[in-house]
């Protein structure tokens, strides 16, 4: 008497292999669904109390970052302006527009206005604007064009291994000092080189190579330590 | 069939695992700057200095150099020497805070003008090319008519850059052929500026001619709507 059916057999054998395949697609899965905006919030809009504009603010107007975000050049935290710099143009302009009415009554009140957070880094990452800004990192190296985006999202994952990607090789991304808070600067080609300091750079690694040693960059061995973003 | 059994509970550790997974550590029991609290009735976590306060550095002895002012009258002197980082510094500060209205070259038609706001005088009149330094200082500090006051933006040493550089651009805007070195041709038109501007601000963007005239005729009368 036979007791497996002889397609038993194949079955078995197919089956140890589908149950490592099932095990990794279902483990590539969870590691996608980690790194997706679904858990990081990458490219997605949160809601504001006024659905203020970058892309007129910084494109249209020509405004620089650091006329609203004052303290980002000396201070871990970039700053979110008070009421006060909105009215110092909003007093006379658009002074009847209804998307304005809660900025209108948080300076009439006094009360804060309330925006929601949109690159919020988990509570152990000890993030530094300022040296960011004096080594020669980009404003929208981390936060993307901002000069095109009507309502404000986080650029990137903000997971730590994007954090690694530039702190292990800064030269891919280092870019002259003065270019910073530029949103339209594009890394040297040999068509379009950079120049600093009477040298042109055609090629971004020499570039990069070259600003570590002028703005003293420590090594990627210290700025991957754990202490230098973790407490 | 004993094995199944024996191995259920094995089925729990990935439940345990999840329930392992709290936010504790992301969300610590700590206020980042200017976050919301529920605490106090304004739902401001960063607090006001009680009044009198006066931090270490911020006890203002040298009036001179926060209001421009000696005792009534204006000031017509820089509080410290003015060198070329001086006027560096301060063309970089007007670019971000004052072009914005004042324009880059100071003839008070800048982007924000354009747009509606009550355009400021020029700085290339007499009556600015002789006001004292002191005066260019306390209309930034307090305020002049239209404008806001900057003290909260730009720091008083950079609000003393800025002076120097208007002052600079005053003279630039006024020169003739006789202040530039000998031998040294005088551009009789203006500069054009090549990729960035000397902030690092990223440059408006124009629209296309032809579309442009459109544009600014739809939005003209959207203004008389709005002025109504």
């Amino acid at each position: 008497m036979q007791i497996f059916h002889r397609s038993s057999n194949t079955i078995s054998k197919a089956t140890i292999f589908a149950v490592i395949i099932v095990a990794s697609v279902a483990l590539w899965a969870c590691i996608q669904l980690q790194r997706s905006p679904y858990v990081t919030y990458a490219g997605v809009a949160r809601p504001q109390p006024v659905p203020f504009s970058h892309q007129h603010h910084v494109a249209g107007l020509g405004i620089d970052c650091r006329y609203c975000h004052t303290s980002v050049e000396n201070s871990h935290f970039a700053g979110i302006p008070p009421t006060k710099t909105c009215m110092n143009c909003h007093s006379q302009i658009w002074v009847g527009a209804p998307l304005l009415e809660p900025v209108r009554e948080s300076y009439r009140t006094g009360k804060s206005l309330v925006w929601n957070r949109v690159n919020d880094l988990p509570d152990f990452v000890y993030f530094d604007h300022s040296i960011h800004i004096s080594k020669g990192v980009g404003c929208n190296t981390c936060h993307g064009p901002v000069d095109r985006m009507p309502l404000m999202y986080n650029f990137a994952s903000l997971q730590m291994e994007w954090c690694l990607d530039c702190h292990r090789a800064p030269d891919k991304y280092l870019r002259p000092r003065d270019q910073v808070f530029y949103m339209r600067y594009e890394q040297p080609t040999s068509a379009k080189p950079v120049e600093v300091d009477g040298t042109k750079y055609t090629d971004q690694r020499e570039l990069g190579k070259y600003l570590i040693h002028k703005h003293n960059l420590r090594t990627p061995t210290d700025i991957t330590s754990c202490s230098t973003c973790h407490r | 069939m004993r094995s199944p059994r024996k191995f259920l509970p094995l089925l729990l550790l990935p439940v345990l695992a999840l329930a392992g997974c709290r936010q504790d550590m992301h969300d610590q029991p700590r206020f980042k700057p200017l976050a919301k609290s529920d605490f106090y009735g304004d739902l401001r976590s960063a607090r006001q200095p009680v009044d009198g306060t006066v931090a270490r550095g911020q006890l203002h002895e040298d009036t001179y150099f926060y209001t421009g002012k000696v005792g009534n009258l204006f000031g017509d002197y820089m509080p410290f020497p003015v060198n070329q980082d001086v006027l560096t510094r301060g063309q970089q500060r007007f670019n971000i805070y004052c072009a914005p209205c004042h324009s880059r070259v100071g003839d008070g038609n800048g982007m924000i003008v354009q747009r509606g706001f009550r355009a400021p005088p020029s700085y290339h009149t007499d009556r600015l090319r002789k006001a004292p330094l002191g005066y260019l200082f306390n209309v930034m500090t307090d305020g002049f008519g239209a404008m806001p006051d900057y003290a909260a933006q730009i720091p008083a040493h950079d609000r003393w850059a800025i002076v120097a550089y208007i002052r600079a651009l005053q003279l630039s805007q006024a020169a003739t052929s006789a202040d530039a070195p000998s031998g040294q041709k005088v551009p009789s038109e203006p500069p054009v500026f090549q990729g960035d501007p000397p902030s690092g601000a990223t440059a408006p963007e124009l629209a296309p001619q032809a579309s442009a005239e459109q544009s600014s005729g739809a939005s003209s009368t959207n203004q008389g709507e709005e002025h109504k």
